[in-house]
């Protein structure tokens, strides 16, 4: 029930992120042939996410083409069929996802960056272009990938959603010996894990006499009642602007 | 003395594979020579020599590197000195099975933009008499001599530019070259055929979704069974006796909208019995009528004799990509028993004639449907492994749901007809475990949990060993009575495909791929 409840809040805030707009040519192409592997806002599943301004395949708009004709070898993105017109269309529909307009937000960016360094104290734990701290995820183009509503929801309850690679860890070795961190990698014979000081530990799950995954927990405080309503709308503006470079 | 000469330095002269043979793979337990090891699809080892006390001390023998970068899922062939893979897209290479060195390369260029749903992949060989046979994404069946790989004969089955294309290692029967067709995530019409194994002339076809006047057609509205999947894209069994092919069918086309061919969409989602000298229709049984959620029934029939309720049966057991691990008496079609063996929430139960009570509230829709097993399934192509000995059908399961999101779709040639677009659940941690099961209850009688819902199947062997792999990379062995783990080596690289085992030089090796890599496993 508890997963359920927090799937609906998630499923809600990328529902926020859609635009009301009547579907386009591009967009009805990017649905029926897209979007089953990458997600209806190239969110990302079996196949890349494509709400990011920058592909790692995909360079500039020809690119873009070239892949969605031609396919990538060794990867399961097949090529297709489609028209030099469609191929146009879907290109510039899988380039709108990376760069959906800002919507218009009621805070200042300006404000929210100083709540971010100040009072937030975020950038001990998250990495902005390059600067802050690694047990956190790197947040450069965290405005890209999520709408407003998500970013406002993860900073309120940042247990909603734990992105892969930050699922937190608590074992406890048959010495006695315990480990809180993030999941770093797993398999079924062991686990790594990385401490809030950025020491990885490689533990053989036989070796532990505990072990669980924190599903729906995050180590970062919620920021509920920390912040006012405005400071948080500044700091909002702020993170829905980080676009990375392009 | 001359078969001593032989052994030692190796022969790779023979290279015959005479029907008898095949008819006859439990004569030769250190050979593997179909695609399941024998023409029941046990995909079981005979071989006893690696067991549970010695499996321990398991070491790599030999390693061979591919080239390619699509998912390595080759299951080998091994037989007089000579393993025969693939690698993808389509080639075939024959190795030396003492040394790993290749004798041979058959290198297919495959034309730009096959449209291909889950990657440019290849599960196999066939071989018959002098040729191995191979199946190419741009559905071609193409024979080979098997002594220099040179290509003897290469037909056309399908057009690949209307969405076909060809994944499943070919079954070779008496004098013929039985064939799967994959792409129903592209609309095309599934068939299952034979060609004459000498010229490559077509024997027969058998369509998957019946045309009109001919019976089921009925179960499709209007001309949707022209369009309406039903591939064959994973390697059936045989029985030699009742000279019946059985082959799974794949999801009805397009996958989640219903709307478009209501119905039953026969014989889509089922088991087919077919003839095979005729490819005539002797039975079916449809597992999921009017699928939605992409339930494809490409699992692989394994056939059994056994006492059921008391009387001898020729049986069949199929573990359902749809949660549901059925027993079939195998003549006829008759349904004996289902019982689940993972999540699911697609069906309220199944009626005492084996059709499913369907839940309305997983068809995908605008807000999303909640779907277990999700359309990867709680099985899929890789193998399961049916051991005698233990009376024990071991099954790779995996453990995860899907949200389904309607979308509109139109058929066009050669492109995606799906029909929804999905989402993986937030919060949830799939799984995946392999499952032994009672073979003629469905019953659990262990597991063995992995991390993630794995894509390699399961070898038992008369050593009483077990062995899968992980999508970590882990090759391991479990005590097939108890399930008691015993062995694992980490390979490096995610392991989608079956392992198999043979005997070389008087001893048992296990050899799987994994990453890139084809690995054989033996002891010193």
């Amino acid at each position: 029930m508890y997963l359920r409840v927090l799937g609906s809040v998630w499923l809600t805030a990328i529902a926020a992120a859609q635009p009301p707009a009547a579907t386009s040519a591009g967009e009805s192409l990017y649905l029926s042939q897209c979007s089953f592997c990458h997600g209806k806002d190239g969110e990302g599943g079996r196949g890349a996410t494509l709400a990011r301004p920058a592909l790692r395949h995909a360079p500039d708009d020809a690119a873009l083409r070239l892949v969605i004709r031609r396919g990538i070898a060794g990867t399961a993105m097949p090529g297709t069929s489609l028209g030099e017109d469609e191929l146009e269309q879907v290109s510039n529909h899988v380039r709108s996802l990376g760069r959906r307009p800002l919507p218009p937000l009621p805070g200042d960016p300006k404000r929210g960056e100083q709540i971010y360094r100040t009072k937030g104290g975020c950038a001990r734990c998250h990495t902005i272009s390059g600067r802050g701290g690694s047990f956190g995820p790197d947040l450069t183009e965290v405005g890209a990938a999520r709408s407003a509503a998500y970013l406002r929801a993860s900073v309120v309850e940042p247990g909603a959603d734990v992105p892969r690679g930050f699922v937190q860890i608590r074992a406890v070795t048959k010495k006695g010996d315990r480990i809180t961190g993030a999941r770093v990698n797993e398999d079924t014979f062991s686990v790594q894990v990385r401490d809030a000081s950025g020491a990885v530990h490689s533990l053989w799950k036989a070796e532990l006499s505990e072990m669980h995954a924190e599903l729906g927990k995050s180590p970062m405080p919620p920021y509920r009642g920390v912040f006012s309503g405005s400071e948080l709308d500044d700091l909002v503006a702020y993170l829905a602007g980080l676009r990375g470079t392009l | 003395m001359k078969s001593f000469f032989l052994a030692l330095m190796g022969s790779f002269a023979l290279a015959q594979m005479p029907y008898e043979r095949l008819l006859d793979a439990a004569k030769e337990p250190g050979n593997w020579l179909t695609y399941s090891g024998n023409y029941q699809a046990h995909h079981y080892s005979p071989l006893d020599l690696i067991n549970r006390e010695n499996a321990g001390r398991l070491k790599v023998q030999w390693m061979y590197q591919i080239r390619g970068r699509q998912h390595f899922e080759t299951m080998p062939l091994v037989f007089d000195g000579v393993m025969y893979i693939t690698d993808p897209p389509s080639d075939v290479t024959a190795l030396d099975v003492r040394t790993g060195r290749p004798l041979w390369h058959y290198r297919r260029t495959i034309p730009q933009g096959v449209p291909v749903c889950c990657g440019q992949v290849n599960r196999g060989v066939a071989a018959l008499d002098d040729q191995i046979f191979v199946n190419t994404i741009d559905a071609h069946l193409v024979a080979l001599d098997a002594r220099t790989g040179r290509v003897r004969w290469d037909v056309e089955v399908a057009d690949y530019k209307t969405g076909y294309s060809m994944t499943a290692a070919p079954l070779a029967i008496k004098g013929k070259i039985i064939v799967g067709i994959a792409g129903a995530e592209y609309g095309v019409r599934g068939f299952l055929d034979a060609y004459d194994a000498k010229t490559g002339k077509r024997a027969w076809r058998f369509w998957a979704t019946p045309g009109p006047g001919e019976p089921g057609n009925d179960s499709w509205s209007g001309d949707s069974w022209k369009r309406g999947g039903g591939t064959t894209w994973v390697t059936g069994s045989y029985d030699p006796e009742l000279n019946l092919l059985y082959w799974g069918t794949g999801n009805p086309a397009p996958d989640y909208d219903g709307t478009v061919r209501l119905g039953d969409n026969l014989y889509s989602d089922s088991v087919v019995a077919v003839n095979a000298d005729t490819g005539k229709l002797q039975w079916h049984f449809q597992f999921v009528p009017h699928d939605v959620n992409d339930m494809d029934s490409n699992q692989i029939p394994v056939l059994v004799d056994a006492e059921w309720r008391g009387k001898p049966r020729k049986l069949m057991l199929f573990a359902n990509r749809n949660a549901f691990y059925y027993v079939l008496d195998r003549t006829n079609g008759e349904f004996l028993t289902a019982k689940p063996f993972a999540r699911q929430n697609w069906a309220k139960g199944i009626d005492p004639r084996g059709r499913p009570i369907p839940n309305p509230a997983t068809e995908p829709n605008a807000t999303g449907a909640l779907v277990y097993p999700d359309d990867d399934g709680a099985a899929n192509w890789f193998s399961p492994s049916y051991s005698k000995r233990a009376g024990l059908f071991y099954v790779n399961v995996r453990e995860k749901g899907g949200i389904y999101f309607s979308t509109k779709t139109q058929y066009q040639p050669g492109r995606m007809y799906l029909g929804a677009s999905k989402r993986d659940i937030p919060t949830e941690e799939p799984y995946g475990a392999l499952r032994a099961l009672n073979a003629l209850t469905g019953d659990l009688a262990w597991e063995f949990r992995v991390k993630t819902p794995p894509w390699c199947g399961v070898l038992a062997t008369a050593g009483d060993l077990v062995f899968s792999g992980t999508m970590e990379g882990d090759l391991f062995a479990l005590d097939a009575v108890t399930g008691k783990f015993l062995w694992r080596i980490q390979t490096g690289g995610e392991i989608w495909s079956n392992p198999i085992s043979y005997r070389s030089e008087g001893k048992q090796h296990i050899a799987v791929a994994s990453g890139s890599s084809l690995i054989v496993f033996g002891l010193d």
